[in-house]
């Protein structure tokens, strides 16, 4: 089972872990650290649990994920949450889980020595993006955030989205018609 | 009380789905004393139950089961199986829809007239007129309660219809409001008045918006003369040796087969599904299916010329909030060749949800030209293009060789290719639609591509001669007399206006046709 859970910042809870992989994403300075079978966010107190894909593989379709839906506003945690049905499905199917180990594997060493989180800016990843864009391990990866990404309610109110409206009345009295800058 | 009738019952009207033309026709017969039986492929979920939430509302009510596509249209390749955006529940796509309800302009039953024959398009003029069809259009129009018609006030505007009504203030469009609604502005005929939800694609909570669903079903049930079969979908029409249509096989919630008997039946699946059940009941004495002597069933399918236009803005707008298509252009309707096309087009306000919009923006699109117009979903106004296409007779559906659906029906494919036309105005739209945006501040536009069909029209269409159409003035087959067909399917072109107020007529009429020469003995 993958889980998406909160913890608390990783150096409390786990002094001297041995951080094997460090993922630095450009510029920005967050990282996901790889501990066990899980990626976790020191920063940000979430971790996510694998079981079959492994936990690198997860944490560059985390990087993928933002990268080909980047919202800045958007913390990582949803995007992880975005991806993690791959885990479920690589579980079920092995087919699936050999398109996105090997999809990964193809997108690293396209990304050279570093591999694919290895590369600073977004830019020099779009473009080996751009290069397997027509691949199904992308498309698979594209089209389940269409869904994955953009239906979780609590990325809602990020983008200014207000949802289910019903149970308040609708917005007769909640400001339909309030524009003022016409 | 509803009537349930016996299955050997061969004197009812049998009546293939319950959407705007079946559950109008089968209220309207059901009023006569007639008895009906609708099967309907769908299951029965009444308006409280409608889910405030795209994606979880599109289960519960869309139709899912497989279809293919082919052509050149992005559809195709962006949703190869979902070739349209319809239901498959009681009330069929009337929970869906938004309630724009329109006239047809007199030129647009006299397409092959007014525009002349075009290369690769099958036009041809309807065998009836606007005047015709007037008296149905206005018992319709009092039925649905439609806006700014029979006194009724119009919906107030909200925010995206006061960006549109902005822009087209400034480019000097002459007609634009809050539109002629099927949604209620005050309470009438037992639904509410609209409460500005925003969920009208997902099915009115309020009941504010007519819909078979609750307007018609019940009111036909009430008479005792109306049954509604719920998961009960219909794989294939019967007929005798002299060639009349005796009973409708179909698949019940089982998947047991049974047979309805019948003494008349009417088509209105849809536009997808109405021509695969004809096209299925293909017999040794009618190896080209059912009605099909001319070869047409299927043929001409019809889409509407249609596209959106989303402005951003750097001010919040908020389009979601409130009914969804109340607000629309309608200068561009007429018919002005000048334009570089023939026909015309309307612009009606539009919003979706984060999630569709997501989906339908620009499907396939990724990186930040796509996401930062996200970054601002609630500064974006929008609207829908709805435009006269051209039929074609290459657009057409078909029983698919080899794909078969649960019940061993062949599944419908669905092809599509643009007529020249149809792309000409879809451009011209486009850019009327940007101008108007930018013309109240829009700093970017977004021409987003059609989304999968919610209005398919055509593929049964109605002709004067037997060898143009399928069924004539009545939606009454050319070949066989006890057959009618009662959806979208019958247009023979199919205007720029949304089309179910159309429908609905049409059913009006046809439910006096069907009762008439029921008492004259004729079928
Ligand atoms: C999101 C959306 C918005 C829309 N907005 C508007 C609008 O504002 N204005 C407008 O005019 N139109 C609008 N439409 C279009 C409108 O809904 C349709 O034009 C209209 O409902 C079509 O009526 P119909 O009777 O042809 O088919 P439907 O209403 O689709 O009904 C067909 C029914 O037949 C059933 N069926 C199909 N095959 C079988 C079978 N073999 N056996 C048994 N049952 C079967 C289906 O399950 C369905 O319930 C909209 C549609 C959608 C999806
Ligand atoms: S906006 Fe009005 S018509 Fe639309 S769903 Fe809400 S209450 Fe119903």
């Amino acid at each position: 089972m993958v889980t998406i859970y909160e913890s608390k910042p990783v150096h409390e809870t786990t002094p001297g872990l041995s951080r094997r992989e460090l993922l630095k994403r450009g510029g920005v300075g967050a990282l996901l650290v790889i501990s066990g079978s899980a990626v976790i966010s020191p920063e940000h107190a979430w971790g996510l649990e694998t079981s079959a894909l492994k936990p690198e593989t997860m944490a560059t379709l985390i990087q993928m994920a933002r990268d080909i839906y980047p919202h800045d506003q958007v913390p990582d945690k949803y995007y992880a949450i975005a991806v993690k049905a791959h885990d479920e499905q690589a579980g079920k199917d092995p087919a699936h889980k050999d398109l996105i180990e090997r999809g990964v594997a193809d997108l690293d060493l396209k990304s050279g020595k570093d591999g694919y989180t290895g590369l600073g800016w977004e830019e020099q990843r779009v473009a080996v993006l751009r290069g397997i864009q027509d691949t199904p391990f992308f498309q698979a990866v594209r089209g389940g955030l269409v869904v994955g990404l953009y239906n979780q309610k609590q990325v809602w109110p990020i983008f200014g989205y207000e949802g289910e409206s019903y149970s308040k009345g609708g917005y007769m009295a909640r400001g339909f018609d309030d524009i003022e800058w016409l | 009380m509803a009537a349930p009738f016996d299955l050997k019952n061969d004197g009812v009207v049998v009546i293939i789905g319950s959407g705007a033309g079946g559950g109008t026709l089968g209220n309207e017969l059901a009023q006569k004393g007639i008895d009906v039986v609708i099967l309907e492929a769908g299951a029965r979920h009444e308006y409280q139950d409608f889910i405030n939430d795209e994606w979880d509302s599109f289960a519960q009510l869309a139709w899912t089961d497989k279809r293919t596509t082919s052509g050149d249209w992005r559809v195709a390749k962006d949703f190869p199986n979902l070739p349209a955006w319809i239901v498959k529940a009681v009330g069929g796509s009337t929970t869906h829809w938004a309630g724009a309800s329109l006239r047809f302009q007199e030129h647009e039953f006299k397409t092959l007239s007014t525009y002349g024959k075009l290369e690769g398009a099958n036009l041809l003029d309807w065998p009836m007129t606007l005047a015709e069809l007037e008296p149905y259009y206005a018992k319709a129009e009092d039925r649905l309660g439609v806006t700014l018609t029979n006194n009724i006030p119009g919906l107030p505007g909200n925010n995206n219809f006061k960006v549109m009504k902005a822009g087209a203030d400034k480019l000097g469009y002459k007609e634009c409001h809050t539109g002629r609604m099927a949604i209620n502005s005050e309470p009438r005929d037992d639904r509410n008045a609209c409460q500005q939800t925003g969920f009208c694609f997902q099915g009115c909570k309020w009941g504010a918006k007519w819909s078979t669903l609750y307007s018609e079903i019940p009111k036909g049930e009430a008479t005792g003369h109306l049954e509604v079969r719920p998961n009960a979908m219909a794989i294939n029409i019967n007929h005798d040796a002299s060639g009349k249509v005796t009973g409708v096989v179909y698949a019940d919630k089982d998947g047991r087969l049974r047979e309805q008997k019948a003494r008349i039946v009417a088509v209105a699946g849809n536009s997808i599904e109405s021509p695969r059940l004809l096209l299925n009941s293909a017999s040794s004495q009618f190896p080209d299916g059912l009605a099909n002597s001319s070869g047409q069933v299927g043929k001409n399918y019809m889409r509407h010329t249609t596209g959106s236009v989303y402005g951003i803005f750097d001010k919040p707008v908020h389009m979601y909030r409130g009914t969804t298509m109340a607000g629309i252009i309608r200068d561009e309707a007429r018919n002005d060749p000048s334009r570089g096309f023939v026909g015309g087009y309307e612009l009606e306000t539009l919003s979706l949800g984060l999630p569709f919009m997501a989906a339908f923006l620009n499907p396939g699109g990724w990186g930040r030209s796509f996401t930062t117009a996200l970054d601002h979903y609630d500064h974006m106004a929008g609207m829908w293009i709805v435009g006269e296409d051209m039929p074609r007779e290459e657009n057409r559906i078909t029983l698919h060789a080899d794909i078969k659906d649960e019940h061993g029906m062949p599944v419908a494919d669905v092809h599509f290719d643009d007529h020249s036309n149809d792309t000409a105005m879809r451009n011209h739209a486009y850019k009327q639609g940007s101008a108007l945006y930018e013309a109240v501040g829009a700093t970017r536009t977004l021409p987003t591509p059609p989304y999968p069909s919610t209005h398919n029209l055509g593929t049964n269409r109605m002709s004067e001669k037997a060898a143009d159409g399928v069924v004539n003035k009545h939606g009454q087959a050319h070949d066989i007399k006890n057959l009618f067909v009662s959806d979208g399917s019958q247009f023979t072109t199919g205007g720029a206006e949304n089309p179910t107020l159309t429908i609905v007529s049409l059913a009006i009429r046809q439910a006096e046709y069907i009762a008439g020469q029921m008492s004259a003995k004729s079928i």
